[in-house]
Formats: C-alpha cells, structure tokens, sequence
C-alpha cells in the first residue's frame, strides 16, 4: 500500500490552510443612498433595488 | 419515474405543504406581494406559476383544479378575472423574488416574492410619497458628492 514517505511539515500544512482563508463579505454600495449592501439583496437603509422603492424603511 | 424533480420539503409533511403553499399562493394573488423566507419563496413559485397557467387556459376544467389545489374560491377568482389576463403574452416568468437580507432571531432569508405584472401601482400607492422624495434628493446628493470629488 502507499503511504506518505514524510511527516507533512507545519510550513506545508499552513500552505495549504492558507487558501481556506476567511476572505470576508462581499459587501457594495447602494447607488442611492450609500449604504452598504449585500449583493442581490434590497437596500436595507433606503429600501431600493435595482432603482425601485421596494418596501418602505422607517 | 421522478428523476430531477425537485421540491423543498420545508420541514413539513406533504399534506402540511400543500396546505401552507395553497395559503401562501392566495395571498400573493390577493395582495399582489407577500414577504416570506428564501426556501418558502421559491417553493411558492413554482405553485403560483402553474396557477397562472391555469388562469390563462381559463376554462371550467381549469378554475376547478385551481380551486382544487389553492383551496380558495375568491383567490382564483381574482386570479382567472383580473391577474392572468395580464400575462396573456408573457411565457412563464410570472413572479419575482427579491431578497431583504436575513431575518433577526433565525436568520433566515427573507424575501419579497411578487407578480411581475400589477404590483408596481400598488407598491407606489403604499409608499407614502415624501419617502419617495426624501430618497430621491439623497439620490442627487450622492450625484453631487461625486461630481465634488472629481
């Protein structure tokens, strides 16, 4: 059976981790009123998508 | 055979499904809109446009399948009278589904899910239209933060 010749260092592993990295949300900016949104979603400050007053904010 | 059909089950039994999904589906054709969960939305959807469908054949045979399945006389008397009219030149297509974001306390997604045709005049009519304005002006605020800037 084949099996690994080496211990996989801590270098190696962290390599590898490294690309599982958290990168963060993926947050814009609402073209009306500035606030940051989440992509596809409605403006949660203004209430707008896609240029519509979609529900009311208060 | 039931290959590649697919159905959230939304933690429910089939007849608690179908009974919640005939609900949902006469609000949206009362109300125009209905906000829900992401899951239940798109579940919703793929009920109300058959309904639609339905509403565009028109017959008797049809109004009788619908009341079958959204349980609800008035609903798809709305539905066969005034809303499948509207699509008579539209093919599928008939809803849409916006996302608010995730709702406190589960987090679930929350969504609006609202005909495409006929819920435009209603939104403007409950908006009140100062908030219209109010956004409108932060709308040229921000064209003019940014022309200050350049």
């Amino acid at each position: 059976m084949a099996v690994p010749k080496r211990k996989t260092s801590k270098m190696k592993k962290r390599m590898r981790k490294a690309a599982n990295r958290y990168k963060g949300i993926q947050a814009t900016f609402c073209q009306a009123c500035s606030a940051p949104v989440m992509p596809h979603r409605v403006c949660s400050s203004c209430g707008i998508y896609k240029g519509k007053q979609v529900i009311n904010v208060d | 055979m039931r290959h590649r059909v697919h159905t959230f089950k939304i933690g429910r039994t089939g007849a608690h499904r179908r009974a919640m999904l005939a609900n949902m589906v006469s609000s949206l054709f009362e109300h125009g809109q209905i906000q829900t969960t992401i899951v239940k939305a798109k579940e919703a959807r793929r009920v109300a446009e058959k309904m639609i469908t339905l509403g565009k054949k028109g017959d008797l045979h049809r109004r009788r399948l619908a009341v079958a399945r959204m349980r609800n006389k008035d609903a798809v008397k709305i539905l066969f009278d005034e809303i499948a009219p509207k699509y008579a030149d539209r093919n599928g297509g008939y809803t849409r589904i916006m996302r608010l974001g995730k709702r406190l306390g589960d987090g679930a997604e929350m969504c609006i899910l609202q005909l495409v045709e006929g819920t435009e005049v209603k939104a403007e009519a409950a908006t009140a239209p100062a908030k219209v304005e109010t956004v409108e002006v932060k709308a040229e605020e921000v064209v003019e933060k940014t022309a200050s800037e350049e």
